[in-house]
């Protein structure tokens, strides 16, 4: 590419593609192998990879080696897959929004989307936890399934208004306004039911919006991953008029965006994507808005073609970092996912933004 | 050869259920190849809106604009970029993108759905690039250009979308003196040397009679009123519709 620096070079694209990928591999490995529990490495590669043995009901294993067996296949693969299917469905949730809106604030939850999950779950767990009261306590997995069902539907429901709003709305602007407004609306009937509501449930409520990518068993994977499959596969489609839409609207109308279209399916990707995510996991922050920024900082360009690729694979190594250090007190319990993610993520993003983009627009 | 075709049209905005307001009636004009012509009137007349009609940005209130022979209504927003680009006289905010990037997009009309460019779009992008003298800002970002410089990109850009017709909005607003004389005699060597139609609003009279074939004056009633450059009663009515006085100005 004549003229241009190695900072923009195709070399200089792949290699920070491939460092960045090296980094995934490493995360996803390091969380499947350190945990609360400390298993030698020798023995969680021997139940990875010849897993038939470990399976078999008859195999004479101790009751030690089953328990690392459970612990490993059914607790920490799983919550590693979540943690990078999330990473990445937030991340490329938040691009979408921050290209869509034009605007750096803007993530997953601008839409009123988390909030509206919110509002699901806090029905479920504040009001209804009352009222079903045993039968719910004495069924986990039910109150689980119960719980991630309200944040769908909480989800669904403001996305259906939000959408409905948005064919009667020509500026995105007043659209953002408004999906704060349905934000602030369901977050405010939240707080009026945790008034109401006794501590006993505030706290098992208070514990879901910490967030977390351990609360989540095979069955739900099979669900996650065919939702983000379909909305990376989407959004790997949408990657031209995106870039259409960095010129602003009106560019990109006079160029041939079918814009009204083009904005529905940002639309419903971005917020199926935020809105799956946070049933499983709660309402991770931070990993959304952040992302995209990280992807530009370090690519030092807003085209689609890196960004997209490049908030992917960051969004899942910021979770499975996350996860990891949320994990590193031991026996000690597990720190807050969304203390987490901030503590460890705003000097990361502040420095990159400061360092590539001083004085420069944002997206 | 005809390229766009308004019969009677009435410009303005429909607001939902509230009835539209309407800005110019009854608004009937024609554009064809390799000319320039040059939009003039007085602020908030009307100018934006009859662009953005003609461009298909907006729809019109009445009548009809004709795209050759089809119905601008009826034209996919594919089919329409095909034939008309515009340049907008708001500057663009996407700092990260390259110069490059930004005139590949004018390709978009163009492309597959993956976006992927042929040898072809790389040509007409160089191509874009080497008419408005900018070759040397292709791989500079845009936030290192100054506004001179982004519109000659802009303007490329608009010219590797390989319209029939430009439109471009006032897109001396921000310039100095030197960038103005330089876009405008762009423009005009634009329509001879590659048969596009431009069609260029501006506050800049002076320079716009220099380059344009016909000028369309808008009053402050939203009337349209056409002529040339050299037609000297035209001439008195640009200078009555702007009340300048004869000596301020040499046309």
């Amino acid at each position: 590419m004549k003229q241009g620096s190695y900072k923009h070079s195709k070399a200089g694209i792949i290699l920070r593609f491939l460092l960045i990928l090296g980094a995934v591999f490493s995360l996803f490995a390091l969380d499947v192998f350190k945990g609360s529990v400390d298993i030698p490495l020798e023995r969680v590669l021997r139940i990875l990879f010849s897993p038939a043995e470990w399976l078999s009901e008859t195999g004479g294993l101790t009751l030690e080696q089953s328990g690392q067996r459970d612990i490993i296949l059914l607790f920490r693969l799983p919550r590693a897959v979540t943690a990078l299917l999330a990473g990445m469905g937030l991340a490329l949730s938040g691009l979408f929004m921050q290209t869509l809106f034009r605007n750096p604030l803007a993530g997953p939850s601008v839409l009123g989307i988390n909030a509206g999950a919110n509002l699901g779950v806090a029905l479920v767990v504040l009001v209804m936890g009352g009222a079903a009261g045993g039968f719910v306590a004495t069924l986990p997995f039910g109150m689980k399934a119960l719980v991630t069902g309200a944040a769908v539907f909480g989800a669904g429901a403001v996305l259906g208004v939000v959408l409905l709003v948005s064919r009667f709305i020509g500026s995105v602007t007043l659209l953002l306004l408004v999906g704060l407004m349905f934000g602030y609306l369901a977050n405010s009937l939240v707080t009026l039911m945790i008034h109401f509501s006794a501590a006993g449930r505030v706290q098992a409520y208070l514990q879901w919006t910490f967030g977390s990518f351990g609360a989540t068993i095979w069955n739900d994977i099979y669900i996650l991953l065919p939702v983000i499959g379909v909305a990376i596969f989407l959004g790997i489609l949408l990657i031209k008029p995106l870039n259409a839409l960095l010129l602003g609207e009106e560019y990109a109308r006079s160029m041939g965006v079918a814009l009204i279209r083009v904005r529905m399916i940002v639309i419903v990707v971005g917020a199926l994507l935020a809105g799956v995510v946070t049933a499983f996991c709660g309402p991770v922050t931070f990993v959304g808005v952040a992302v995209p920024h990280l992807a530009r900082g370090i690519f030092r360009t807003a085209d689609h073609r890196t960004i997209v690729p490049a908030s992917l694979l960051l969004g899942g190594a910021t979770a499975l970092t996350a996860d990891i250090v949320s994990h590193l007190p031991g026996q000690g319990g597990i720190l807050p996912l969304n203390s987490v993610t901030a503590l460890l993520g705003v000097p990361v993003v502040v420095w990159v933004l400061i360092r590539s983009r001083a004085g420069r627009s944002f997206i | 050869m005809k390229l766009i075709d308004a019969r009677s049209i009435h410009t303005g905005y429909r607001h939902g259920f509230r009835g539209s307001v309407t800005i110019s009636k009854h608004i009937s004009a024609s554009i064809f190849s390799g000319e320039v012509v040059g939009l003039i009137g007085p602020n908030g007349c009307g100018k934006s809106t009859l662009l953005r009609s003609l461009s298909g940005l907006q729809s019109v209130l009445d009548g009809k604009v004709y795209i050759g022979e089809t119905e601008i209504s009826h034209m996919s927003p594919l089919e329409r970029a095909r034939k008309i680009s515009v340049v907008l006289t708001e500057r663009v905010h996407a700092g990260h993108l390259k110069a490059d990037t930004i005139v590949s997009l004018g390709r978009y009309p163009h492309t597959r759905l993956s976006g992927g460019m042929t040898a072809h779009d790389r040509y007409v992008v160089e191509h874009s690039f080497s008419a408005v003298g900018a070759e040397s800002l292709r791989y500079r970002t845009i936030d290192e250009l100054s506004d001179g410089e982004l519109q000659k990109v802009m303007v490329a850009r608009a010219l590797a979308q390989e319209p029939q017709i430009i439109m471009m909005d006032e897109p001396t607003a921000f310039l100095d003196v030197t960038r103005k004389v330089e876009l405008m005699d762009l423009l005009e060597t634009i329509a001879r040397t590659q048969g596009t139609a431009v069609l260029v609003s501006s506050h800049d009279l002076e320079l716009l009679m220099r380059i344009s074939s016909r000028v369309w004056l808008m009053d402050e009633s939203g009337r349209l009123h056409k002529g040339t450059p050299q037609d000297g009663e035209f001439k008195s009515l640009i200078r009555n519709v702007f009340r300048i006085p004869a000596h301020y100005v040499s046309f």
